[in-house]
């Protein structure tokens, strides 16, 4: 036998097909319905509304969704370079002069790079400054370069700092009106690209600082946020099957965190788990349970969470699976609990 | 009439030889240096040194450059004067004073609980102070924005920004550089304040940042190197960046070589040091010879 004379394309044809780290374009499922770069769009309607809106980015436009608006508004979007610093330092300076500046890079940089100027530049004299960062928690396969797990740890020590995590295209294009509304400085957790539609099938609008009861349930209550709220409607739908009645609260706003509507749904005596796409340290289930303590409540919250470890590299489902993110993990995890 | 009343806030007149223009400005600088030395003495101790190098380039900004409303501190029109190194706000807080933004009495709680005049300039504090400086290497950054800002409003205001040469170290200040340079910004100026010394002794030894004006010229500005305790080549340097300006629309640095202590032998004389030490008996001593000194130049 001569594998020599074999044509290449037979050798290929012959390896098992692998997974790669290249499938980060969409965490959507095959088939969902999805909307187009989100961001960008609802940030050219709100412009076309409000003119002292801009737009700056650090050598990601493309991959921010921020180049709808750089080509529906080129007189009205600032490219700065890869200088993370400059970016937001200017669009504190922006903001200084009136304008409501959207800055966009990907979430690692904006948290880990340029936090001084963040927060310094625009959360201390309490700027509307507003970050779009990319690529938040477990959303790429590129790994720890570019997976910002722990991004919300970070900036929830900000003050004056508003921190929005939304599900889906809805929660998207509606809060971003809303943050260009709102004075101070506040980071987006954006979902780019085909991001799935979700929300739309429920009696559902975002409002900034609130958290929403999506569906209700008497076995179980999901706190979640991002995209994990997805996750928690369709691991709800699974759970249903192992006759286990579950309640799905979603907390876009993780700061100013609405307390009062999230210990109302776990001061009962159903399970309480939180769903975040971000390590159980500093995110979601740290800022659950700190209101539950702070409230008195002896009650007990299961984290689902990335773990606090630099994660792997490579296909995103694959990841998501290893991690726990994945509809599956969450329903064992839930049953496992139960007993 | 807005030109009239922008220029009679900034200190000039519309007839002025450069002689009496330089004698204005001198003045300012010799009540900046003044004003310093009285709050230094509040504290007994502080950045009096910077403040005495600087009080040449603070009162060429606001004696002669800056278009302001002393009572309207946020007046929309204004040029901005941004404070990068946040330490030198006691030479600021006395140029403010001088520009009648605050009230000299006030000038006593520099540094004191309570006072809008704290050790470490921030926007939130003061008036006039358009940013909180301190945290070195951003002013050139929030500086790009807000000339951006400006120019995309149409707005004729022109934007400077102080920085110290020990900010030269930050990555972010040539951030900055390369953007004013990218985006064009005519209306920003930049003016280092090239002490030599920096918090753990001089430049040379902490990170040499030499060649100062070749690095500026090669990011793109309009750079000049002139003595920055020398009122007329400050002036001069000013005509020149916004004639360079008005031609070219590129953004321009002044790099002013400065001595710590100016104008007060005693401390030219003391060994530098970032946080100079005075002690109480000093004082007045300083006060006498800054005045001597000021008014033996105004005599010659």
């Amino acid at each position: 036998m001569s594998t020599t004379t074999e044509a290449p394309d037979t050798a290929a044809a012959a390896k098992p097909k692998l997974k790669t780290s290249a499938m980060i374009a969409s965490f959507a499922d095959p088939g969902q319905k999805t909307a187009s770069a989100p961001f960008g769009h609802a940030l050219v309607k709100a412009a076309q509304e409000n003119d002292k809106i801009v737009g700056l980015t650090a050598d990601l436009g493309k991959y921010t969704d921020m180049h709808i608006f750089a080509q529906a508004y080129p007189e009205r979007f600032f490219q700065m370079g890869m200088a993370e610093q400059l970016l937001f330092g200017a669009a504190a300076g922006l903001a200084e002069t009136g304008l409501v500046p959207f800055a966009s890079t990907y979430s690692v940089f904006a948290a880990r790079r340029a936090y001084d100027f963040l927060c310094l530049d625009a959360a201390e004299p309490n700027l509307n400054v507003n970050i779009v960062g990319g690529l938040p928690g477990l959303t790429t396969g590129y790994g720890p370069s570019h997976q910002a797990t722990e991004d919300m740890a970070i900036f929830r020590g900000m003050p004056n700092l508003t921190i929005v995590d939304p599900c889906d295209s809805l929660d998207i294009e509606q809060a971003v009106p809303q943050l260009a509304a709102s004075a101070g400085p506040s980071y987006l957790r954006l979902l780019r690209g085909n991001v799935p539609t979700v929300l739309d099938e429920y009696d559902y609008t975002f409002e900034l600082g609130k958290a929403k009861v999506l569906r209700g349930g008497n076995d179980v209550v999901f706190i979640s946020s991002g995209l994990m709220t997805m996750r928690a409607l369709q691991a709800a739908t699974a759970l249903a099957a192992h006759h286990v009645d579950v309640a799905v609260v979603h907390t876009p706003t993780i700061k100013p965190f609405d307390a009062e509507t999230v210990l109302a749904e776990i001061n009962t005596d159903r399970l309480a788990v939180t769903l975040e796409n971000h390590s159980v340290v500093g995110g979601l289930f740290e800022t659950v349970a700190s209101a539950v303590v702070g409230a008195g409540l002896g009650k007990r919250v299961v984290p689902v969470a990335l773990p606090d470890e630099f994660l792997d590299a490579g296909a995103l489902p694959t990841l998501h699976d290893r991690y726990g993110l994945t509809v599956d993990k969450i329903v064992a995890k839930v049953l496992a609990e139960l007993g | 009439m807005a030109a009239t009343d922008a220029l009679q806030t900034a200190g000039r007149t519309a007839v002025e030889t450069s002689a009496e223009r330089n004698e204005r400005v001198s003045a300012a600088a010799y009540r900046i240096r003044h004003h310093a030395l009285n709050m230094g003495e509040v504290q007994g101790q502080g950045y009096v040194g910077q403040a005495l190098g600087a009080a040449d380039m603070l009162a060429a900004v606001y004696a002669d450059q800056l278009r302001f409303r002393a009572a309207d501190p946020h007046w929309e029109a204004r040029d901005r004067f941004l404070l990068s190194t946040g330490h030198y706000a006691i030479g600021h807080y006395a140029a403010l004073a001088e520009a009648g933004i605050i009230p000299v009495e006030e000038l006593d709680t520099y540094g004191s609980d309570d006072s809008r005049l704290p050790m470490s300039g921030m926007s939130t504090y003061t008036p006039g102070m358009e940013i909180s400086g301190g945290s070195l290497g951003h002013g050139l950054s929030i500086a790009v924005g807000i000339a951006l800002g400006l120019r995309h409003q149409g707005s004729a205001a022109r934007v400077y920004n102080f920085l110290s040469d020990g900010e030269l170290d930050e990555g972010s200040t040539w951030e900055a550089a390369m953007g004013a340079h990218h985006h064009q910004l005519g209306n920003l100026t930049a003016m280092v304040d090239i002490n030599a010394l920096q918090a753990d002794g001089k430049t040379d030894t902490v990170l040499r940042t030499e060649p100062v004006t070749q690095k500026w010229e090669a990011f793109g500005w309009y750079a000049q190197r002139v003595d920055g305790n020398d009122v007329g080549a400050l002036l001069a340097a000013f005509d020149n960046a916004a004639a360079q300006a008005a031609v070219t629309g590129k953004p321009s640095v002044i790099l002013c070589d400065t001595k710590v202590g100016r104008g007060v032998p005693l401390l030219e004389d003391r060994e530098k040091a970032h946080f100079m030490r005075i002690e109480e008996h000093e004082w007045q001593t300083c006060r006498e010879q800054l005045t001597a000194g000021y008014e033996g130049k105004a005599s010659a």
